[in-house]
């Protein structure tokens, strides 16, 4: 919408998620929040109690569980869920629990589809959602560019990226047919950054694995996989090492890698953002020289 | 900043990066104009561009890139190109970017011509736009097209940003040349703001750095004209104007009206109109999860209680009671179409404007635009990508302001009432007043008293089918049954209305759906004067139906189905017009070259190839009689 003087950055994404946020809770018969336990969600959840005070949100949160997360996801979430006073559903493809599936046995692809993919699909129906408030941010890959923040879903949950509905201003279309559904991403203009100032600002909690500490890992394939818990099965000759790590992103524990870090608290993960930021920069916009950086070197070379 | 810098230190820039605002622009030009250079280059010099990114863009350079291998930044905006040859991006993609001064998020809309649809969604939510020109070209048409919409839309800003200045040896003279002649367009339309930056993508000369060879330059580069534009507009010194989003009664000790402020600020102790209504109220708080606030202003969201218990609902417009905004039902508008499905006038659809959804018609399409050319083109229906100029009437009053003041009250989509797609967006310009001066008399002698004296209900017979599917033929059946009842009917019927209600109009849809409304009209006047109505005519769309339903009254309108299949129907041809259509020499004629679109829930089905015309009637009598336990058996 138009520039208006006097509010900050932080302050217009957060009006504009909350605008988004009401929209959904009144617009649809049976809207949820999808809760990941990440920091995004965190983020979320900050933005659904403000947007709906003194109300508790007036919907659920839905985390679908693939049982293979860190514990400390799983404490997180259940002291979020009972301090927020939203009623929390955590579902899991049973057939897929059944079947024993998990990362280590049968790989990502078929763990992800089965556990996350069809699972989140397997509530949808369960409870008959047709809105599904989502973390999902437009700096984080391609696709997620182009997309709308109210993005229809066809009756087999497929998105249509061809056939995208025009969103203009602030005026959402919730209009949708019988069997169709939304996915409504609230957080779509904010970047990684924007989250890390806004959880600052806020003092919003997140899972301590954001911050480093001394954990017990292996390298596998170039990444530090953190064991978690004892379904993690030590190749031979592999021999966990303390390391001081954190997790910039948070999933299912044998798929998210470490990175090392001493960043301990949310201004040291600002700063360690920033430092890799501005030293980008400093070669481009700050240091109009330019002389120094091989970037620069490369990009005289070029032209 | 590094980690090891102190807290202080670390808070102060916080603070400062924090305090930096958002600025949404749209970058707009032709394919070959050099736009995924220039984005490309603006996020490489200014965004974060990672060391495997590099790596990545280096290789794809050797591999894609049009510059013998050097690298091609085009190609950090084109890693999408290539899914947008396979048709996933004729659509608008987001990026975000940051300087020390402000944060970016640039609405990137693709060159084509046919993508007005797109740019407009871009443009929307933008307050700034780069037009970009190639120097060698100077203004196409497609730059004129642009400029148009963004002035449509509200868009005063805008950089000229004449690019490839390498490939016209930095020539001033070119560089004028295209100025002036952009200055000359630009001055019909609402562009208030004009910066010309003269560039090159390419070399990056006057992008982030001024250039060397372009001394005769003495204007900001082009980065700097982004990070300095003032953009603001003085929206807290408008009125105030909330639209309701939700009201918040967790309990019966609180009820707040929830929602984003449009314009002005608000305090408490304001006096406040509820609009449409025009009930007065004074704010008692305005509240928020950190504390209520003292005052509030446009962009927030927040939450407001009233110190009176009035009705207020979502749509409702919460504003200044000394300056409250209009109130209409009918308005002039600009509207941009776009679906694949044209536009109708008097075609049903649902309105959204602030947080309220309407029912609306297009009443009458004034002009077209002829956006490179600012002509007037007259119109009977508006294809995919038109603009144009038209009357939008609404089933109830609503409160707004004309867009050009604010766009949040001023703003509206129009959204199909069957697929629910948005198939258009609107801006207002003024209410017409007509509305407002007309006032209904009312007449002693009612609906209810004319069919009491009838001694029967009033309804509309709705007979809707393909052309000699057999309507009719059944219409004149059952009236023969309804008069030897003693029962007062009338027929209207399709074909001899043609003769003169409908005689000026033609088969196109457009005149279709005039067609039907008129007729429509004529039954609810008779259904007023009590009498059972047949109509009988082909009435192949959907909408147009379900308008006439919605005229009358709730339980007076019988669709009935005159159900007979194609091959049936151009079997028996009673008037030859199948065999013309077939030949050719009929265009736009049902179930040949123009749809028909069946009923999904008809009242009544008649199987006209299957039942004799006697049979019929009955089932259309006796349908009657068990639907109102009708006086007419």
């Amino acid at each position: 919408m138009e520039k208006q003087r006097g509010l900050s950055h932080l302050d217009e994404l957060e009006a504009e998620s909350i605008h988004i946020m009401r929209e959904v809770a009144v617009s649809f018969a049976k809207p949820v929040m999808l809760y990941s336990i990440g920091k995004d969600s965190s983020v979320m959840l900050r933005l659904a109690q403000k947007a709906f005070h003194p109300a508790v949100p007036a919907f659920p949160l839905l985390h679908v569980d693939t049982t293979w997360k860190f514990p400390e996801m799983y404490e997180f979430r259940d002291r979020m869920a009972r301090e927020t006073g939203m009623e929390l559903i955590v579902h899991v493809n049973e057939e897929g629990r059944a079947q024993g599936i998990g990362p280590f046995t049968h790989g990502s692809a078929l763990h992800t589809d089965m556990m996350k993919t069809q699972a989140l699909k397997q509530a949808l129906e369960k409870y008959g959602f047709d809105a599904a408030l989502a973390g999902a941010r437009r700096d984080e890959e391609a696709s997620r560019a182009k997309e709308r923040v109210f993005s229809l879903r066809t009756r087999t949950h497929r998105w249509d990226p061809k056939n995208q509905r025009p969103e203009l201003w602030r005026l959402y279309n919730t209009h949708i047919s019988k069997g169709e559904s939304m996915r409504v991403f609230p957080l779509s203009n904010w970047t990684e950054l924007d989250v890390w100032n806004y959880i600052d600002r806020e003092k919003i909690s997140v899972v301590p694995l954001y911050f480093a500490a001394p954990r017990r890992v292996v390298r596998r394939d170039g990444t530090l996989i953190m064991v978690a818990d004892q379904r993690m099965k030590l190749d031979p000759g592999e021999e966990p090492e303390m390391k001081q790590v954190r997790f910039r992103t948070l999933g299912c524990y044998p798929l998210t890698g470490a990175v090392e870090s001493d960043a301990d608290s949310v201004p040291a993960i600002i700063s360690e953002m920033l430092s890799a930021t501005e030293s980008e920069r400093q070669g481009r916009v700050i240091d109009r020289d330019g002389e120094g950086s091989m970037e620069r070197k490369k990009q005289e070379g070029y032209f | 900043m590094s980690p090891s810098a102190s807290t202080q230190e670390f808070r102060a820039y916080v603070n400062a990066r924090e305090k930096r605002d958002i600025l949404r622009f749209i970058t707009c030009g032709s394919v070959d104009d050099g736009k995924s250079t220039l984005i490309g280059r603006l996020l490489y010099e200014s965004r974060l561009i990672f060391q495997d990114q590099l790596a990545r863009l280096e290789a794809d350079s050797k591999r894609h890139g049009t510059l013998g291998g050097a690298l091609d930044l085009a190609l950090l905006v084109d890693g999408l190109q290539a899914e947008r040859e396979q048709g996933i991006t004729i659509d608008v993609a987001y990026r975000t970017f940051s300087t020390d001064k402000r944060s970016f998020i640039v609405a990137d809309t693709p060159g084509h011509e046919q993508y007005t649809r797109n740019m407009a969604t871009g443009a929307s939510t933008t307050d700034l736009a780069i037009v970009l020109i190639d120097a060698r070209k100077g203004v196409m048409p497609q730059t004129r097209r642009h400029t148009t919409i963004l002035s449509l839309l509200g868009i005063r800003h805008v950089i000229l940003a004449i690019n490839k200045m390498d490939l016209v040896a930095w020539s001033q003279t070119v560089h004028d040349g295209i100025v002036e002649v952009y200055r000359d367009f630009a001055k019909r339309l609402d562009v208030t703001d004009l910066t010309c930056v003269p560039v090159s993508a390419l070399t990056g000369d006057n992008v982030i750095k001024p250039s060397a060879a372009m001394g005769w330059h003495h204007g900001p580069t082009l980065l700097q004209a982004l990070e300095s534009a003032d953009v603001a507009t003085d929206r807290e010194r408008l009125p105030f104007r909330m639209p309701v989003q939700w009201v918040n009664r967790p309990d019966t000790g609180f009820r707040g009206f929830a929602g984003t402020i449009a314009s002005g600020l608000v305090r408490p102790g304001d006096s406040v109109l509820i609009c449409p209504a025009h009930k007065l109220s004074t704010v008692s708080r305005i509240v928020t999860a950190d504390g209520d606030l003292t005052c509030a202003r446009a962009g927030q969201a927040v939450t407001l209680t009233l110190a009176d218990e009035i009705d207020v609902s979502r749509g409702d417009v919460i504003a200044s009671a000394t300056h409250p905004p209009g109130q209409s039902d009918q308005f002039a508008c600009y509207l941009i179409w776009m679906h694949e499905n044209a536009l109708l006038p008097n075609r049903p659809y649902l309105l959204k404007i602030g947080t309220h959804v309407v029912g609306a018609q297009i009443t009458a399409l004034k002009y077209k635009l002829n956006v490179e050319s600012l002509e007037r083109v007259a119109a009977k229906a508006l294809e995919l990508n038109d603009i144009a100029y038209c009357n939008v009437s609404l089933d109830r009053q609503i409160a707004f302001d004309p867009y050009r003041e604010l766009r949040e009250t001023g703003g509206f989509i129009l959204i199909d009432r069957y697929t629910r797609a948005t198939v258009g967006a609107g801006t207002i310009d003024f209410a017409l007043r007509r509305a407002s001066n007309l006032t209904r008399h009312k007449f002693a002698v009612d609906k209810p008293a004319r069919s009491a004296q009838k001694n029967q209900k009033a309804c509309v017979l709705w007979l809707t089918g393909l052309s000699g599917a057999g309507k009719s033929t059944t219409a004149n059946a059952v009236e023969q049954r309804l008069h030897a009842l003693g029962r007062h009917s009338y027929v209207l019927d399709g074909d001899n209305l043609r003769h003169g209600l409908t005689k000026d109009l033609g088969f196109i849809p457009a005149d279709r759906v005039e067609n039907v409304r008129r007729i429509a009209e004529v039954a609810k006047l008779f259904v007023d004067a009590g009498l059972i109505v047949l109509v009988s005519v082909i009435s192949p769309f959907r909408d147009e139906r379900e308008m006439a339903r919605r005229m009358m009254e709730e339980g007076e309108f019988i669709e009935v189905f005159v159900d007979a299949p194609l091959e049936v129907c151009e079997r028996r041809d009673p008037k030859g017009l199948y065999r013309k259509a077939r030949a050719g020499e009929l265009k736009n004629f049902t179930g040949i070259d123009s749809s028909y679109e069946p009923p999904e829930h008809p009242d009544i089905v008649l199987k006209t190839g299957e039942r004799s015309v006697d049979e019929l009637a009955d089932q259309v009598i006796a349908y009657l009689r068990s639907r109102f336990e009708h006086p007419a058996g």
